[in-house]
């Protein structure tokens, strides 16, 4: 995975001397500290992260953490006080104006907790706003506004103003204003924190389902961690201005690493979270007869696999025991009331699939058998007790 | 016993005039420069407003009236006119709205560009602001004395003090206007890589057209009121039918000035008025309105359809 951003030891202070709160930074002294002792508000203390390309990599935290001012600090809308943000490489800190003009013009765009869409504007010249800017001619500024319309699904609605529009249309607009230059970059400032509940959710989706085929690196701020936990393939954490824990969903919740991260995990609903893979026994399938091999399940039975290695059948322990003993042959002997589940699907899935007495055969994408499951292993997956330690006898 | 006639040592009186006059005799050339403009401006104004026949005049204002504000603003619009025209005063009237009428141009070309460069420079505004105070407490009297000194006596003269009492709400209008602009809308300009003159056209500006036009509404109030006063300093119009009906204790002949006075400042307020209201949530006022004037409200197109989709495409199909 190629890194398309990645910013070093970043420091915002609010004053027009930073001097002083910088050292005191530098120092070890925390946002409180500085503020007490200088006045000076510290926005980012010694910030850096790494956003892989591709990524949608979710910046959280409360009001006053400084995810905002981060954020702000990628495209300069807040000048850094110090550090470095590379944008594939180039220092975006060091920009010239002409430079910076050029890379927030088409590399990073922006969309706005409060859409920010010119009311004098029909939502067709709001889309093309950013090409207008960069004197992009009428037709073919149009004729893109057009086509990014359609992808958020305003295809229709070019000629209308944004007060004409609903909240989350309106922030459909925002983003295909920003989808409008071909930015590589997207920052999404608390896009849909001003959304009604069930809007955010549509658009939580509708963004996901767009990101598939666009590919964009992502930097959203969020304040919801529900939110950064659908969205996001990492986040980032932040409180008082640092960061205080990185990483991918499933492993911040597996390991909060601290109280004040935990407070956000422990209310999180993990069979929604996690999938059958990180429940799963692997299964390490041993010979059984000519061209099939046998994946045992821990109840002393097992899933019989052909060479591809799906899943022919099941055995229970008795008739595995029997075969074993060779009292008698493989035949007609093989259950078919195993179920399968793709080891992508999240553990509420796989529960509802569960059959008690019914082996569960987790398959990757080409059906071939990964794992099992038994319900202990989904129990201790939904509950907060980390997989690994709940493995018991086979584990 | 101290007596306050006894500290009325400094004849301050004598320093002023002798300080505006030696301002008069040696910037002659840049209050002719100053001059210059205004008066050509002014009489272009007087010439179009006096050739124009009266039916035509009605026409026009009543359908300026009608699609700048509404019908009820341009049935009064008639009414006033015509009311005008009965009293007698069609003519002073006429030279009133161009003194108007040139203000509105000369303070439209001077505070806009003030109030903008106040708007983006906090030390310009430090200069200026303190300035428009002076300008906007003095009474309008006393800016009769120094306009006769420096420009003489008569309509053009009078229009130099309506231009200079009617400024300071354009500038303050404008300047508030474009500071008012919502940072997330500045932000959204920049984001996307407007260098300062985009921001201002841009952003800025559109978005400051209700209050640049509420600053215009002041701007021809005051103008109004102004160009009443200057007929003491000669300046013709209907200030000059109300001073005349004063000198000669002629109270009729000052109640037609007055009562004309009135309705052409009603007039002039209304539709200015409605000018700077904005139409409804980022409704776009005046551009909107001008364009109203050349054509009908452009269909908005496949309303129907999109009407189809109850709820709105929120909850439409997103893959269309």
């Amino acid at each position: 995975m190629t890194e398309r951003l990645r910013v070093e030891n970043l420091y915002k202070v609010f004053s027009k001397s930073p001097e002083p709160a910088l050292r005191m930074l530098a120092q070890g002294a925390k946002k409180a500290e500085v503020l007490v002792k200088t006045g000076i508000v510290v926005g980012l203390n010694d910030v850096s992260l790494s956003v892989p390309t591709g990524a949608i990599y979710m910046v959280m935290g409360l009001s006053g953490s400084g995810k905002s001012t981060l954020a702000r600090c990628i495209n300069r809308l807040n000048e850094p006080s110090a550090g470095r943000i590379l944008l594939d490489g180039q220092d975006i800190v060091t920009a010239g104006e002409a430079e910076l003009r050029d890379i927030r013009r088409t590399r990073i765009s922006m969309v706005f907790q409060h859409f920010a869409l010119l009311p004098n504007r029909t939502v067709a010249e709001n889309t093309e706003f950013g090409l207008k800017l960069q004197g992009v001619s009428p037709r073919v500024r149009r004729q893109r506004a057009e086509e990014v319309l359609s992808i958020v699904g305003l295809a229709r609605w070019g000629n209308h103003y944004p007060h004409e529009l609903s909240g989350g249309m309106r922030q459909r607009v925002g983003l295909a204003r920003a989808l409008a230059t071909d930015a590589d970059v997207l920052i999404m400032d608390e896009a849909f924190s001003a959304l009604d509940p069930l809007i955010r959710t549509e658009m939580q989706d509708e963004l996901l389902r767009l990101q598939r085929s666009l590919k964009k690196t992502i930097l959203f701020i969020t304040h919801d961690f529900q939110e950064a936990l659908k969205l996001g393939t990492r986040i980032a954490i932040m409180a008082d201005g640092e960061l205080v824990r990185e990483g991918t969903p499933q492993s911040i919740v597996l390991e909060p690493g601290s109280d004040y991260v935990a407070a956000f995990t422990r209310e999180v609903d993990r069979s929604r979270l996690f999938d059958a893979r990180s429940a799963m026994n692997p299964v390490q399938p041993v010979p059984l007869a000519a061209g099939l091999s046998l994946a045992e399940t821990g109840d002393g039975g097992g899933l019989v696999l052909d060479d591809a290695g799906l899943v022919v059948g099941a055995l229970d322990a008795d008739t595995l025991r029997a075969l074993r003993t060779g009292g008698t042959s493989l035949g007609n002997l093989l259950r078919k009331d195993f179920v399968t589940v793709h080891e992508c699907d999240s553990l509420l899935d796989v529960a509802r699939a569960h059959r008690a007495g019914r082996p569960m055969a987790v398959v990757d994408g080409a059906g071939r058998l990964t794992g099992t499951l038994a319900a202990d292993r989904i129990l201790a997956g939904i509950a907060s007790t980390p997989p690994q330690a709940a493995g018991g006898p086979h584990a | 016993m101290l007596d306050a006639d006894d500290l009325a040592v400094f004849p301050v009186d004598s320093w002023i005039q002798d300080g505006v006059a030696w301002v008069a005799l040696n910037l002659r050339p840049l209050f002719l420069a100053i001059k210059w403009p205004v008066e050509y401006v002014l009489n272009l104004n007087i010439y179009l407003l006096h050739e124009i026949p009266f039916l035509a005049f009605v026409a026009v204002a009543v359908l300026l009236a009608w699609r700048l504000a509404s019908l009820g603003v341009a049935a009064f619009t008639a009414i006033a006119l015509v009311a005008i025209a009965a009293l007698g005063v069609w003519s002073e009237a006429m030279t009133t709205l161009s003194l108007i009428t040139t203000a509105i141009v000369i303070c439209a070309a001077v505070g806009i560009p003030i109030g903008i460069g106040c708007a983006r420079s906090d030390r310009m505004w430090g200069v200026v602001r303190p300035v428009l105070d002076i300008m906007q407490t003095t009474p309008t009297f006393v800016y009769l004395v120094p306009v006769v000194m420096l420009f003489g006596v008569g309509t053009v003269p009078g229009e130099v003090a309506v231009v200079t009492a009617a400024a300071p709400p354009l500038i303050r209008f404008t300047n508030l206007g474009i500071r008012m602009v919502e940072t997330e809308m500045v932000e959204a300009g920049l984001a996307f890589g407007a260098t300062k003159r985009q921001l201002l056209w841009e952003v800025q500006l559109p978005l400051a057209v209700p209050t640049i036009l509420g600053g215009l509404n002041q701007t021809v109030l005051t103008a109004m009121v102004m160009s009443v006063v200057v007929a003491m300093i000669g300046a013709e119009g209907l200030g000059l039918v109300v001073l005349q009906g004063l000198g000669r204790l002629d109270v009729g002949r000052a109640a037609v000035g007055g009562i004309a006075i009135v309705l052409l400042a009603m007039v002039l307020d209304r539709i200015t008025q409605k000018l700077a209201q904005p139409g409804g949530p980022g409704g776009r006022p005046l551009l909107r309105s001008l364009r109203g004037l050349f054509r009908a409200d452009r269909p908005v197109e496949n309303q129907a359809v999109a009407g189809k989709t109850v709820g709105g495409p929120a909850i439409a199909n997103p893959d269309q």
